[in-house]
């Protein structure tokens, strides 16, 4: 019960410090955008950019992301002014991203509803995310493009080329077969579609892997031990070239298990698992450096797009925006 | 008999695949059957979702430990699916103004851009950054010197550490230009080009080996693990 009411007294009193922040000054986590007319006009059957002062036939704004000391220069110059102006979308976007960083790091105490949220919020939303993705970026232009191209131009893709190819209804068969495994009665029909799938993954894979893995990675081992540069051999460039022969060749030897490990194969596989420690140790290093970069990133993101505390790229000094906003409000 | 067919369908569909890669005529089959094979894949998309509705609607319905978190996890599936189907929010192509659903899904300015950036960027870094920590501290606790392997894993974990900081640069400034190589970025540096590179290319070839040999039990029928139990 003390733990609870220590939480609950620390999460109120941050409660009202943000309150304060937000309320106060030039505030906090607020983003704004600068609108930019598109207008157009049709011009011999092809849609152009409508030049200024004549009428156009289809227009929107677009809004572009810009600084906040963009929106300070620019209400310096002209309190009125309506171009740069503040995004309900994208200012509530950053209390969203701050909120959900917040809930994800309070896994760090432990396990709690916070977490849980962010945790089956980013399962639906990514799931959705790639189903999106691949329909527009496989399903429309290459099957449907291919099935009824004209429809597909006329509504999605204008630019697609409008040639049909009915060889596309294969994998749509195959596709509704592969569905079929939803339906228990029909599920032995979804072994086919799963058959074309390992069958081409396996073939398109051997040739990959052999090509571009094991060809090219001999082939970039194999080379000369001694390195030759324009003023004879370079000794330090050469000693690295035999280290590297001799660590592919001992690692590859301690991957062979068709030969006991004892004797002279032995020892070449001990110098090959001192290379794989190296490796394992120099892939730890990199993989936490790169860890505590994302951290940064969000710490970041939280101290500098959310809280307003920190500046380090000079984005809310109006000094440096002024060349951005004035264009902006003359044009 | 189907699963007849089916080893029939693999071996065909591997062959060609194999075929493609040696013979220039059978290239352009290579990529037909690479194009259907990426519809056939966005299509099992839909399997995906038909099981994530299910596993989360049986939750719910059962009102089982924690079903809330499935009706999020639901309402945030249906939520993007329908902002990204739609494109809501999305400007048409300039170059075709009135073929209203013509622009870019993820366009600055469109929901569909807006989840992204607000929602699943931010959760996705922040849950790879907390790694950071975890992997701190296992190292912690699971690293210590105890023969010549641990001790080179360490050391190289170390060094490379340090060698990719400001505070590595610091440390061996003061090395002579002479003997420059002994400073910690210049060692990160011989260790990634020289010992962690031929200890990828061992396991890169070993790696290559071993998908081509099993590539080969699946096209030919040896390994049938893929068609489940019975097999």
């Amino acid at each position: 019960m003390n733990q609870k009411r220590t939480w609950t007294i620390i999460l109120s009193v941050a409660a009202i410090l943000l309150a304060i922040r937000t309320f106060t000054g030039p505030g906090m986590g607020k983003v704004y955008v600068e609108n930019s007319n598109k207008a157009f006009i049709e011009v011999n059957g092809k849609w152009v950019e409508a030049p200024v002062g004549t009428t156009s036939a289809v227009s929107w704004v677009k809004e572009i992301g810009t600084t906040p000391g963009a929106y300070f220069a620019a209400n310096a110059v002209d309190a009125n002014q309506s171009v740069i102006h503040l995004s309900t979308s994208r200012t509530l976007g950053v209390w969203i991203a701050a909120l959900l960083t917040l809930f994800i790091f309070s896994f760090l105490y432990r396990d709690n509803p916070f977490y849980k949220f962010a945790e089956s919020t980013i399962v639906g939303v990514s799931a959705a995310y790639w189903m999106v993705v691949s329909f527009w970026d496989t399903l429309v232009p290459k099957l449907f493009g291919k099935l009824a191209p004209n429809f597909v131009a006329e509504h999605f893709m204008p630019n697609i080329k409008r040639e049909t190819d009915y060889w596309l209804l294969v994998p749509v068969i195959l596709g509704v077969m592969l569905l079929c495994r939803l339906v228990p009665r029909a599920a032995y029909l979804g072994i086919v579609p799963l058959a074309f799938i390992v069958g081409t993954t396996s073939g398109l894979k051997f040739v990959s892997y052999i090509e571009s893995d094991l060809l090219a990675q001999t082939a970039s081992t194999m080379k000369s031990l001694a390195v030759v540069g324009d003023g004879g051999i370079e000794v330090g460039e050469s000693i690295k070239q035999v280290l590297l022969f001799v660590g592919v060749i001992a690692g590859l030897v301690y991957f062979f298990f068709s030969v006991e490990h004892k004797g002279i194969v032995g020892k070449t596989a001990r110098v090959g698992v001192w290379y794989l420690m190296i490796t394992f140790g120099a892939a730890f290093g990199f993989t936490v450096m790169g860890r505590i970069a994302l951290f940064a990133a969000r710490c970041e993101f939280l101290f500098d797009d959310w809280l307003w505390l920190i500046d380090p790229t000079g984005r809310r000094a109006i000094a440096d925006a002024v060349e951005i906003a004035v264009p902006a409000l003359l044009l | 008999m189907n699963r007849q067919i089916a080893l029939l369908v693999t071996l065909v569909s591997g062959v060609l695949m194999v075929l493609s890669g040696f013979l220039i005529p059978t290239q352009s089959w290579a990529e037909d059957v690479a194009e259907w094979f990426n519809v056939l894949a966005s299509i099992a998309f839909v399997l995906g979702a038909a099981n994530l509705a299910k596993i989360h609607l049986s939750k719910i319905s059962s009102r089982d430990e924690g079903w809330g978190f499935s009706a999020v996890t639901l309402i945030a599936f249906v939520a993007t699916l329908a902002i990204g189907f739609l494109k809501i929010g999305v400007a048409p192509l300039e170059t075709a103004p009135l073929v209203s659903m013509s622009g870019e899904k993820d366009g600055e300015g469109s929901a569909f851009w807006w989840l992204y950036t607000f929602v699943m960027s931010p959760i996705t870094a922040t849950m790879f950054s907390l790694l950071a920590f975890y992997v701190a501290s296992a190292a912690f606790r699971a690293f210590r010197a105890k023969n010549v392997e641990a001790t080179l894993l360490l050391v190289a974990a170390f060094i490379v550490l340090l060698g990719r900081t400001f505070a590595g640069v610091v440390l061996t400034g003061w090395i002579p230009d002479s003997l420059s190589f002994l400073r910690l970025e210049n060692l990160s540096t011989i260790i990634f080009e020289v010992f962690a590179s031929a200890g990828n290319r061992a396991i890169i070839i070993g790696i290559a080996l071993g998908v081509a040999a099993t590539s080969l039990k699946i096209i030919l029928g040896i390994d049938r693990s893929y068609m489940g139990s019975g097999d």
